[in-house]
This record gives structure tokens, C-alpha cells and sequence, in this order.
């Protein structure tokens, strides 16, 4: 492994920890379960999906490299997805916001 | 092919401790969280930091069987999201 390469890996590995921190700073201190889901289906995912793309750089392109770019595939399919489910309970259970003036948009009759 | 003890080994390490670290402190949020979607984005969080893990394991001791074990994390941390949203809502799962 030559100086270029161990240099893009540990930099990836960095940004990616550096997001991670991010993300569950913003899970522990936000007020809310809405705003919390977005530090955490954002920052969080961005952070392991950079650790995998380290993973890409370190194996190259066969192997467990490919296996790497399948995670980030999926984890940027599957982070929203989970992240809207969540909210779309938390809204049917009544989780209150934190703002008062923070609102659905107003249901259009007809339309679906 | 073990990682080069330089720069990267370092490196690494110092993320693997991080990556620990934040998943216990994301542990608080499940314990404390005042409703259950809380907790549900709580363990949504370790499952993500849980897969950064096994990446950076296998960046560690340089065996990439370990990015086959992150990727089957993240399916199960997927699963295992949708069905406790769709308990809380439901009162089932598969009706």
C-alpha cells in the first residue's frame, strides 16, 4: 500500500468519525424526537457511509471493497426510509413538537 | 495484508474508540428518552455506529469478511426498525 492511499484512507476515516460524533451530539441534545431523527438519519448515516467508502479505498474495487459500495447503497436506500416510519408514528402516536408554530401542511381535499 | 502501523493504524484505533464511546453515549437516549420513537431513533443510531464499527474493524486487522458483517448489521438495524415502527402504530406486525 503505498503513501497516497493509506492518506485517502485515514482521511476518509476521519471526515466519517468526525460525522458520527456529529450525529449523536445532535440524537443527545435536540429537543425533539422530529429533530432528533434528523441529526441521527442524516449526519449518523453520512459518517458510516464515509467509513465504508474508506473500506472501498483500502481493498480496492473486488471483494470486500464491492461489498463496501453495496453497504453505502444501502444504507442511503434504508436510512430514510426507517427515518420516515419513525415519524409517521411518532406523529400517529400524538408526540407533541417542540415549537408551537411548527405545523402540518394543510390536507388538499381530492387530491389522493 | 495488515494495515500499515504508521499513519493508519493509528488512526483507525483512535476511531474505533471514538465510534465505542458514541455508542454509549447514544445508550443514554434509550435509557432516558421520553417517548418510544425516541428510543426507536436511539437504537436506529447504534445500529448505524454498530455498522461504522465492523467497517472499521476490518480496516483494523485487515480482513474484509468484516464489511460482509457490517452490511448484514445494517439489514438487520433496517428490519428490526420497521417492524417496532410498525408495532407502535399497529398493535402487529403482520396482520
Amino acid at each position: 500500500m503505498n503513501v497516497i492511499q493509506q492518506f485517502v484512507v485515514a482521511a476518509l476515516v476521519v471526515v466519517g468519525s468526525f460525522f458520527l460524533l456529529v450525529g449523536t451530539v445532535g440524537l443527545i441534545r435536540f429537543p425533539d424526537v422530529y429533530n432528533r431523527m434528523h441529526a441521527s438519519s442524516k449526519a449518523a448515516t453520512l459518517g458510516a457511509s464515509s467509513i465504508l467508502l474508506a473500506g472501498f479505498a483500502y481493498y480496492g474495487p473486488q471483494g470486500a471493497g464491492l461489498t463496501s459500495l453495496v453497504g453505502i447503497v444501502f444504507l442511503f436506500l434504508t436510512a430514510p426510509t426507517g427515518a420516515h416510519l419513525i415519524s409517521r408514528s411518532a406523529q400517529k402516536m400524538g408526540v407533541p413538537f417542540f415549537g408551537q408554530d411548527a405545523d402540518w401542511p394543510e390536507e388538499e381535499s381530492g387530491s389522493d | 495484508m495488515a494495515s500499515d502501523p504508521a499513519l493508519l493504524g493509528t488512526v483507525v484505533d483512535a476511531a474505533l474508540v471514538l465510534a465505542a464511546a458514541l455508542t454509549l453515549f447514544a445508550g443514554y437516549r434509550v435509557i432516558e428518552g421520553p417517548t418510544v420513537p425516541d428510543r426507536v431513533v436511539a437504537l436506529d443510531t447504534i445500529a448505524t455506529n454498530v455498522v461504522a464499527m465492523a467497517a472499521l474493524f476490518a480496516l483494523s486487522t485487515g480482513e474484509g469478511l468484516f464489511v460482509t458483517v457490517s452490511l448484514v448489521l445494517a439489514i438487520i438495524g433496517f428490519i428490526s426498525t420497521i417492524a417496532v415502527s410498525q408495532y407502535v402504530i399497529e398493535g402487529d406486525i403482520i396482520e
